[in-house]
């Protein structure tokens, strides 16, 4: 089966691949371009591990093949902070250790980026549905919605 | 695998009826990518359609009613101005599929072509009176949504056929649609019921009605009886029970674990009357 060569931009960079039809946008992410923050937890849809924007909208790259990524702008957590420079949300989480095992966490710092982007006064409803597709089996999430509450507060301050 | 990226559904209808094998459109993925990744369904050829020109519009006609391009999302919907306005029932069910993760990619017609009885923007689309343009080899022709599934995972699509536009018809005076459906949790299920009801009012009355269930049945169903039982009302209790009693009557449901038969044929009654207070509270204006 012969392969499709896709041009893309990934965290700002024009990138290229090789890939087969079959291959998803995770997979091409992980595998090709060695950019393993995206998690693959379920591979269908369901947990949010492998959230990355897409033209600025929060997709599963699970849920996408490599070939149709032609032409866009993707952003995945490793695009996040800046250099060594953290990025407010992933100083939050530490302060408030909003992780435990860290699986969840790529893909939930891309979604929290996300809604913040979209909505810099979210009530704390608003972010809970916002992140409905993320699924954490650490922390019971309060820690997670308390650290994306005070970094949207913060920002709105800073702004 | 073959990938093909046709630029027109012209192009998508040649290529789907010189395909052998299983041919699958892409439109969101999201219900393709599940099936692919599980090994349900690997297709032969895949036919991604959204790199046709304007398939993402949402354009609202002259007349009232509204085109929606066949890669239009979810969120797309939810974020136009007015479409939800127009048509808040068909909005909300839509939005109410999958996470906003999902919500990014998913659209009505692979919502529609996927066939699930339990698809939740079906009995929306079927209420409002929805149609698609269907563009086959011998061009293109307007079909009713509720005549394209014919059973779980199949529609009446012959091959070479591709939904090609998404009609949704002028929202007029005085009217008003809504959707429910019952879950087992809050948010990410599957509908154990769905209810779409559109109705117009004159004064207090109900002039005309569209009712429709999803998961009871083999396919979604268009209830006749259930629209009849409130046209000419004001939705009183009478009404209500009457409405109630077809919707129920309608129900051909399965038994699983997530609702028995006497559950959603209970259920589906209950649900139809709330769902038809809320398309009513619409209509008068009296609710958002
Ligand atoms: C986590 C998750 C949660 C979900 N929750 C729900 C839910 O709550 N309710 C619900 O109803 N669904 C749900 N779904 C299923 C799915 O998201 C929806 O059915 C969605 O609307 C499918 O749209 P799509 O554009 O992704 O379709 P695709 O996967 O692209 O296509 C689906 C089918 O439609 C056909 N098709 C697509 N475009 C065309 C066209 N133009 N012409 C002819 N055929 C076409 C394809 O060949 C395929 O058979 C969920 C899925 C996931 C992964
Ligand atoms: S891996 Fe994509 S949603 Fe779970
Ligand atoms: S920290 Fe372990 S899954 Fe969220």
């Amino acid at each position: 089966m012969s392969k499709l060569h896709v041009t893309t931009t990934v965290n700002g960079d024009e990138v290229e691949y090789l890939c087969d039809p079959r291959e998803t946008l995770l997979d091409c992410l992980r595998d090709k371009l060695n950019l393993t923050g995206a998690k693959e937890g379920c591979g269908t849809g369901d947990c949010g591990a492998c959230s990355v924007t897409v033209d600025g909208r929060l997709v599963c790259s699970c849920l996408m093949l490599g070939v149709e990524a032609e032409g866009k702008q993707i952003e995945t957590v490793e695009g996040i902070a800046d250099g060594y420079v953290l990025h407010p949300l992933q100083k939050k989480f530490i302060e408030y250790a909003a992780l435990q095992c860290g699986v969840c966490t790529p893909g939930i710092l891309v979604a929290a980026k996300s809604l913040l982007e979209k909505n810099p006064d979210p009530t704390e409803e608003e972010a809970r549905y916002w992140l409905a597709g993320n699924l954490c089996r650490c922390t019971g999430y309060d820690k997670i919605i308390r650290a994306v509450m005070d970094t949207a507060a913060e920002l709105r301050e800073a702004s | 695998m073959d990938y093909h990226s046709p630029a027109s559904f012209a192009e998508a209808s040649a290529l789907a009826q010189n395909a052998t094998g299983i041919t699958r459109f892409l439109a969101g993925g999201t219900d393709v990518l599940v099936q692919l990744r599980s090994e349900l369904v690997t297709p032969d050829t895949l036919i991604d359609i959204k790199k046709i020109n304007g398939v993402h519009d949402i354009t609202r006609n002259s007349d009232g009613s509204w085109t929606l391009g066949v890669a239009a999302t979810g969120a797309e919907m939810s974020e136009h101005p007015e479409l939800g306005h127009d048509w808040p029932g068909v909005v909300e069910a839509m939005d109410l599929i999958g996470s906003t993760q999902v919500q990014g990619r998913a659209t009505l017609t692979g919502n529609l072509c996927n066939g699930s009885p339990a698809a939740d923007s079906v009995p929306a689309m079927v209420a409002a009176g929805v149609t698609v343009t269907v563009t086959g080899p011998e061009g293109a022709r307007d079909v009713a949504v509720e005549n394209i599934p014919t059973g779980p995972g199949k529609t009446s699509l012959a091959k070479g056929e591709v939904i090609s536009s998404v009609n949704i018809p002028a929202r007029g005076e005085n009217g008003g649609d809504a959707y429910l459906r019952f879950i087992p949790r809050t948010e990410m299920d599957i509908a154990v019921v769905g209810v779409g009801v559109n109705l117009r009012l004159d004064g207090d009355i109900i002039t005309e009605a569209r009712v429709s269930l999803g998961a009871v049945a083999p396919t979604v169903l268009l209830v006749e009886e259930a629209a009849r039982a409130i046209i000419g009302t004001t939705l009183d209790d009478a009404a209500l029970d009457a409405l109630t009693a077809a919707a129920s009557a309608a129900c051909n449901p399965i038994d699983d674990k997530r609702g028995t038969i006497a559950f959603r044929t209970e259920v589906a009654g209950v649900l139809a009357k709330r769902t038809a207070k809320i398309a009513y509270a619409r209509a008068k204006g009296e609710q958002a």
